[in-house]
């Protein structure tokens, strides 16, 4: 420590030591070009991750850009309206019905997701074969494209149950979409949750449920969150695997055996009427807006979750 | 009773753990049996092979769409793979940090917009760009490689970063200990160890291309035809099923059905292949 004993005392953090230290091994700007002048590839290859990147930058502000400067002007009252009509072409029974089916699903695919992930990672034997099997059969499911999921839940509740197309058929195609999402989060978190809790509780005296449902689930919270959020965007954007269950009728369901759309199957209604741009530019911003505000949600998850480790 | 709560409860945990297992033997179940007849009905070659889909004379030959799945499927490799492997690079060994708190968030966004707005935005943005420099509708093979190149971007960077994150840092500074530049010690000695990760990556993409449905019906075309060039329209084996499933009956249905089937397989295949690299890492 006398090595140092010199530099001021008090607020002194690593990071300004950090600085001092790269200070003496500093490239400046000019080395650095004629580095490159002698070895022109390494430039290149420079020039190539540099492009890449600035593509993808580029890409990304086109896409929210355009939407967002040509979709607001479009934004208007009617819209909003209580009851969608071919003058109004609102949007809000489909908003509505996003918001029930996202929570119709989540209250579904939640339970039995964060259940099978505490088979999994409490009870299970290590190297059973029912393991096995629910790991190969969650992998498959989470690699279904949604319209494979969409013909099952067509020929599965709309067919073979003869409902039609209903918004309780829709609901339980989504909640076998999401629920590997559910699975993998949860299982990651729980499997997080330090041992010694574990055995702490088991000292106390308590039984491997109370120890499951008071000790390890509380603490495995935020990541299970963070698999509901990330099934909250997929819900959302979901279009394939509803338009064949839950079908395209724009109004809010009166039972769950009524058809109904969410708010990107209404948007692929106007597209596919090929009448209503404007409107589908206003319906892109909306969507837009629930994803940004989806994705915020889940990165801040993802950040307290660094912390609490 | 203690006793009997916690056996009830393992045993609840039991069955929730088995509803994935359901879950993929129902939907195997009915995607087989309700297309395998159909296949069989119109003849297995007939079926894959047969150039003409034209169900209201009793033609129903997919081959047409099998490839337009994977001339697009393609089209997005070239287009998404080099952009998205090299801004992985970029992201794991070159971006200042102030620029990566940006684009970590930027890139997760790109990976949550919903496919109908991806749809969306080709229709307004790139179809016009293909119209006005080809004098073409501007809809075709062209517009969906785009579109999908851009779609499977996100997945392929993300994942291929953790390739190259995941690589030992002694990698990286033994080339440079030999004298090499930055760019040479990542490009010669960190990317080729990540190579089975990012071709994990790379397999990834694949499956959400040759699976997204609502992006591609906007954009191409959907013509039953063969495309012989990059600019005529093609039709997927997704958008087959959802463009004409709301009104089809009979066998045409079945048919539909049954090009379901064929898609499945090749998402199956696909899944194998990717986890065989993942268990070879």
């Amino acid at each position: 420590m006398e090595a140092v004993g010199k530099l001021p005392e008090g607020n002194f953090t690593p990071q300004d030591m950090n600085l001092k230290i790269e200070a003496i091994n500093k490239v400046t700007l000019k080395d650095r070009a004629n580095s490159y002048k002698n070895r022109p590839f390494s430039f290149f290859l420079l020039a190539l991750v540099s492009l890449a990147a600035l593509i993808t930058i580029l890409v990304f502000l086109l896409l929210i850009g355009y939407i967002f400067v040509k979709g607001i002007p479009n934004i208007k009252p009617e819209l909003f309206e209580w009851e969608y009509t071919t003058e109004n072409v609102s949007m809000m029974p489909a908003i509505i019905n996003t918001f029930l089916m996202t929570f119709a699903t989540l209250i579904l695919a939640v339970p039995i997701g964060v259940f099978s992930a505490v088979y999994l990672v409490e009870y299970a034997k290590k190297g059973s074969k029912l393991v096995a099997v629910v790991r190969i059969t969650t992998e498959t499911l989470a690699g279904i494209p949604s319209i494979v999921y969409g013909l099952f839940g067509f020929l599965m509740f709309a067919s073979a149950f003869k409902w039609g197309y209903t918004f309780i058929g829709g609901v339980l195609t989504l909640a076998i979409m999401v629920l590997p999402t559910i699975m993998r989060t949860t299982e990651e978190a729980l499997k997080s949750v330090p041992d010694s809790f574990r055995e702490g509780s088991f000292g106390l005296g308590a039984g491997k449920l109370r120890t499951v449902f008071r000790i390890v689930l509380p603490s495995a919270i935020p990541g299970i969150f963070s698999g509901v959020v990330l099934s909250t965007g997929r819900i959302v954007g979901e279009t394939a695997a509803l338009i064949f269950t839950a079908g395209t009728k724009a109004a809010v369901p009166s039972d769950i055996f009524s058809s109904t759309r969410t708010l990107a199957v209404h948007m692929y209604s106007l597209l596919t009427e090929g009448l209503y741009i404007e409107q589908a530019y206003a319906t892109a911003v909306i969507i837009l807006v629930m994803v940004i505000v989806i994705n915020a949600v889940s990165s801040k998850l993802a950040k307290t979750i660094v912390k609490n480790r | 009773m203690n006793e009997v709560r916690e056996g009830l409860m393992k045993f609840v945990f039991l069955i929730a753990a088995c509803v994935s297992i359901l879950s993929t033997i129902l939907i195997c179940f009915f995607m087989f049996v309700n297309g395998i007849p159909a296949i069989a009905e119109i003849g297995v070659f007939k079926f894959l092979f047969g150039m003409t889909w034209k169900p209201s004379n009793g033609f129903y030959g997919i081959f047409p769409m099998i490839i337009g799945s994977i001339y697009v499927t393609a089209g997005a490799i070239i287009v998404g793979v080099p952009v998205g492997v090299l801004c992985a690079v970029f992201m794991a060994r070159f971006c200042p940090k102030k620029l990566y708190s940006v684009m970590k968030p930027a890139i997760g966004l790109l990976a949550g917009i919903p496919s109908i707005v991806y749809g969306f935005f080709g229709l307004v943005v790139i179809v016009p760009v293909i119209q006005d420099i080809f004098g073409t509708n501007g809809k075709g093979v062209l517009t969906a490689s785009i579109l999908l190149g851009i779609m499977i971007l996100p997945t392929i960077i993300s994942v291929s970063e953790d390739a190259v994150r995941s690589v030992p840092e002694s990698y990286y500074e033994g080339a440079l200990a030999l004298g090499d530049t930055h760019e040479q010690a990542v490009f010669r000695a960190v990317v080729p160890a990540a190579k089975s990760g990012i071709l994990a990556g790379i397999i990834l993409g694949v499956g959400r291309a040759i699976g997204e449905t609502m992006a591609v019906i906007i954009v191409a075309g959907n013509q039953t035809i063969i495309p012989t060039s990059v600019l005529s329209g093609v039709r997927t084996m997704t958008s087959n099923i959802v463009m004409e499933m709301g009104y089809a009956t009979g066998l045409h249905r079945e048919a539909l059905i049954g090009t379901g089937v064929v898609l499945f397989v090749f998402i199956l295949i696909i899944n194998l292949l990717f986890s065989v690299i993942k268990k070879e890492r």
